[in-house]
């Protein structure tokens, strides 16, 4: 009898993914002359913990690779093997080849078994690099390894209760793998096997393995609560005697692999502690692991729940700082986005009723209701910090994105042979997850195109006294109500006169006077490319125009950029920071409400009769500060019969949007309001020169303006 | 709102079973659609509707429906059938057809109706009319004749320009 694992695998496969990327950002850290020996400890116990669950899980594919992996990690970090980059190449790509099959299994698809016995070969190459040194003992992998040596750790008689917590419908086939992975600590007899009804596991396990081995085979497919492991004998003597050999000295490494890898999942370590305090645990005499273990331990893990799903992409800049948190205080939880953006929209209905209320009371006699009035300014209040609070869990560190760029960078330098260093600036920068996960294609865009047309090649540089070693920077920030996102390249800059040659013979009606701006703003056209040569980085003109269709369509944003020939250059992209909701200004237009993106607007005034000019009889421009804006009638757009008919007797709010401005006419302003968005297309269509809608104080609906579009539609 | 189950049935799985139909009225003209469909039935008020410009003269605007911005389209307008007129006896019927909600605005809501297939003859050909295909049929309840529109595909077809042609052709399918 089994049970059906299926339903660990989700679990499997987000906890490998953690391992994984956590592994990557090590290996991309790591200093290769003098790496640290808690990264490559942390390294190995990732390739480790991937091992365990999929050989248990029967992924042998994944197994495999890890095995190998893990052997010539295990070599590196007890110094017998000396790290080399080309070294670290492999690694990277051994962790590509993992992704690939654990995506694979999570979509039951074929893996490219081809690719992966490459990767193995290598990896065995290098195991085998300098034989002499190489004792077979070590090549060993830990599951062949004899279950018990009393030397160092006494047997102990476990009796383990496993009750899964969604209680499984149907029987699968692999608890045997289970119990065989249970077998290989040491013996093992099932006392009592689940039955549908009652989903209750008991196996009494003889092993040397401390409890946390134990508990770490189990980690993959339960959670902790699901798993008792009692002591049949509790010895206080050997337990301390078990867990004090970490303490003393740097174990010798066939104690580590006997032990399962004590240290090799803190999760585990770290579970113990929680279950310590309520109760479960056994070791009342000694101290909770997290105490005795080395800092080492925490430092790979500690951070990985705190930050959520992803969190250990962006542990790199904060593992320094959780080194000395207990691991007790990052407790999170994972809750799927959906439920997230549940609350989202009710607390925005909540506001909009709120205001509602507060709309009809102030229309109450105020010395009547005073008390009544008092209460809904408490509830105002309320409704705001709840709303504040409630939008911030959707908020995440933009360090989500920046950390993949590590890995972008060196692959890309290496491959057009060039020096690059990549700085960040500001990961802990905050914004909205939808935007996180829209930002991160531009933004690879971007500093693809900065490596490959910014920065020279390491000659070139010299040549122009520059150091041979190009800067991209990634600088986040939060200006106002907006996040503001840079890439700074120290480069060659843009070359203005081949832009706008290029530009010329695209057929884009451009001119030699045109400001700066404009002209950067021409390689966001589509298929724009002034490389001389198609090149499988960049070139074929595809990209840049993605960048600025994701950025302004997609988010709400604007670029901006600067450029100097022969010092670089800087691209600014400027987003709200979030999608679901927008700082509006409200505008009527013949009785009807519209709301204007803050974001867009540069300034609102009353113009002067004498400044509106027509040409040719018809378009209208009105003099701005020494510059002829077109002037958009929102009544001719929308087909409304305004109150105001002549600008000066009106309003212009003055927007910009792709580089371009444009007046909007209108009857008045009305307020500036912080709105929720909703989408039309939900339950109707698309409509031109509208990208939304709200829910104003009153219940009604008001149209959010689509700025971009009216100016594309100025423009004729 | 209509369980979701209900959802992708259309009104031709008019098998041997009797099915209940909400009747309303249109000018002169009695329709009966699937009452599966219809999600609530609300008064109409002129003040919460907002227009949406440039779009047809049936197209009245859309409502916030607590918290879901929700279309709103006349009938009357849309089949030429008397005059529109809005007052506290205009009803909205709120509908749930292809996981999308419409309001749609009628003269008034008669009652609910049990037709058996016996009593649902097939529509002739009206020509330019109506297309036949929106109709489920032609129901006979006493002496009065119920217009069976297939409301369903009536909401998504081009004509009542209320999806994206995408979206159309995606609820189609």
């Amino acid at each position: 009898m089994t049970v059906d694992m299926s339903q660990f695998y989700q679990v499997f496969f987000e906890e490998a993914g953690e391992h994984l990327s956590n592994m990557e950002n090590l290996l991309l850290s790591l200093d290769i002359e003098s790496p640290e020996q808690e990264d490559l400890n942390a390294i190995f116990r990732a390739a480790h913990s991937i091992k365990g669950g999929s050989a248990t899980f029967g992924f042998t594919d994944i197994a495999e690779v890890t095995h190998i992996l893990e052997s010539l990690l295990d070599r590196i970090r007890n110094g017998e093997l000396a790290l080399q980059k080309d070294m670290v190449d492999v690694f990277l790509r051994a962790g590509d080849i993992l992704k690939d099959q654990l995506a694979a299994h999570q979509n039951d698809e074929e893996s490219d078994a081809e690719a992966a016995r490459g990767v193995c070969e290598e990896l065995t190459r290098w195991q085998h690099s300098d034989e002499s040194a190489a004792p077979a003992k070590v090549a060993q992998p830990p599951e062949s390894t004899p279950p018990a040596d009393t030397a160092t750790a006494p047997e102990q008689r476990y009796t383990i209760t496993f009750t899964p917590s969604s209680s499984p419908t149907e029987h699968g086939v692999h608890m045997e793998n289970m119990a065989a992975e249970l077998g290989k600590l040491g013996s093992v007899d099932i006392l009592a096997e689940g039955s549908a009804e009652h989903p209750v596991w008991r196996f009494a396990l003889t092993t040397a393995a401390p409890e946390e081995a134990i508990r770490e085979l189990f980690d993959f497919f339960a959670q902790p609560t699901d798993v008792v492991i009692e002591s049949a004998a509790p010895a206080p003597d050997e337990e301390e005697q078990g867990y004090g050999f970490f303490t003393d000295i740097a174990p010798p490494e066939e104690e580590t692999e006997q032990g399962y890898g004590f240290f090799t999942d803190v999760d585990a370590v770290r579970k113990t502690a929680e279950e310590e305090a309520q109760g479960y645990g056994f070791f009342e005499k000694i101290e909770p692991p997290k105490e005795t273990a080395p800092a080492a331990a925490s430092g790979g893990g500690a951070g990985r729940r705190e930050a959520g799903p992803k969190g250990d992409a962006a542990s790199p800049g904060k593992r320094g700082g959780d080194k000395a948190a207990p691991a007790a205080q990052t407790e999170s939880i994972r809750v799927s986005v959906e439920k997230v953006d549940q609350l989202i929209n009710l607390v925005g209905e909540l506001v909009i009723t709120q205001a509602m209320v507060a709309q009809t009371a102030s229309k109450l006699p105020p010395d009547v209701h005073e008390t009544l009035q008092v209460s809904l300014s408490q509830l105002e209040h309320n409704t705001r910090d709840l709303q504040e609070s409630v939008m911030s869990i959707r908020m995440m560190p933009i360090s989500f994105v920046f950390s993949r760029f590590p890995r972008v960078v060196r692959d890309l330098s290496s491959k057009l042979n060039k020096q690059v260093e990549l700085k960040t600036v500001g990961e802990g920068t905050e914004l909205d997850k939808g935007l996180i996960e829209k930002l991160s294609d531009p933004l690879t865009h971007l500093v693809r195109n900065s490596l490959d047309h910014g920065v020279e090649s390491p000659e070139k540089r010299l040549a122009a006294g520059k150091p041979a070693k190009g800067t991209i920077t990634l600088r986040a920030s939060h200006q106002g109500g907006n996040v503001v996102i840079e890439v700074i390249d120290d480069g060659a800059g843009m070359d203005r006169e081949k832009i706008l040659a290029k530009a010329k013979e695209r057929g884009i009606p451009v001119s030699d006077t045109m400001p700066d701006q404009e002209v950067w703003q021409l390689i966001f056209e589509a298929g724009f490319s002034t490389a001389e040569v198609v090149t499988d980085v960049s070139g074929r003109g595809v990209g840049m125009d993605v960048v600025k269709k994701n950025i302004i369509h997609g988010m709400g944003g604007r670029i901006e950029m600067e450029s100097h020939n022969g010092a670089g250059t800087r691209i600014i992209i400027r987003l709200p920071l979030t999608l679901a909701i927008l700082d509006g200004m409200s505008v009527s237009v013949g009785g009807d409400i519209f709301i204007t993106p803050l974001t867009y607007i540069v300034e609102s005034l009353k113009p002067r009769a004498e400044d509106i000019k027509t040409v040719s009889g018809r378009g209208r421009v009105v003099y701005v500060r020494g510059e002829y804006v077109t002037l958009l009638s929102l009544h001719d757009v929308f087909n409304i019969k305004p109150v105001v008919t002549e600008p000066q007797d009106g309003i212009l709010v003055l927007v910009e949007a792709e580089g371009k401005k444009v007046a909007l006419f209108v009857d008045e302003l009305v307020g500036q309001h912080q709105v929720v968005i909703k989408s039309l297309e939900t339950n109707f269509r698309k409509v031109a020169g509208i990208s939304g809608a709200t829910i104003m104080g009153d219940g009604k609906v008001a149209l959010i303006l689509d700025i971009s579009s009216l100016v594309r539609l100025s423009q004729g | 709102m209509a369980p979701e189950a209900t959802q992708e049935t259309t009104d031709e799985v008019t098998t041997n079973r009797i099915q209940e139909y909400l009747t309303f009225t249109l000018g002169a003209e009695e329709y009966g659609i699937d009452i599966l469909k219809v999600q609530e039935i609300r008064g109409y008020e002129y003040e919460a509707v907002t227009r949406i410009a440039n779009s047809p003269e049936f197209i009245k605007g859309v409502i916030n429906l607590r918290g879901i911005i929700v279309p709103i389209v006349d009938m009357r307008i849309k089949f030429s059938l008397g005059e529109p007129e809005y007052n506290q006896f205009t009803v909205v019927i709120i509908l749930n057809v292809n996981y999308r909600i419409v309001g749609m605005v009628v003269d008034s809501v008669s009652d609910v109706i049990a037709l058996s297939p016996e009593q649902i003859r097939p529509a002739p050909e009206l020509g330019s009319i109506m297309d036949a295909q929106l109709l489920t049929g032609l129901g006979t309840v006493d002496d009065r004749m119920l217009i069976l529109v297939d409301i369903g595909k009536l909401m998504n077809s081009p004509e009542m320009a209320l999806m994206d042609d995408d979206a159309a052709k995606h609820a189609e399918a």
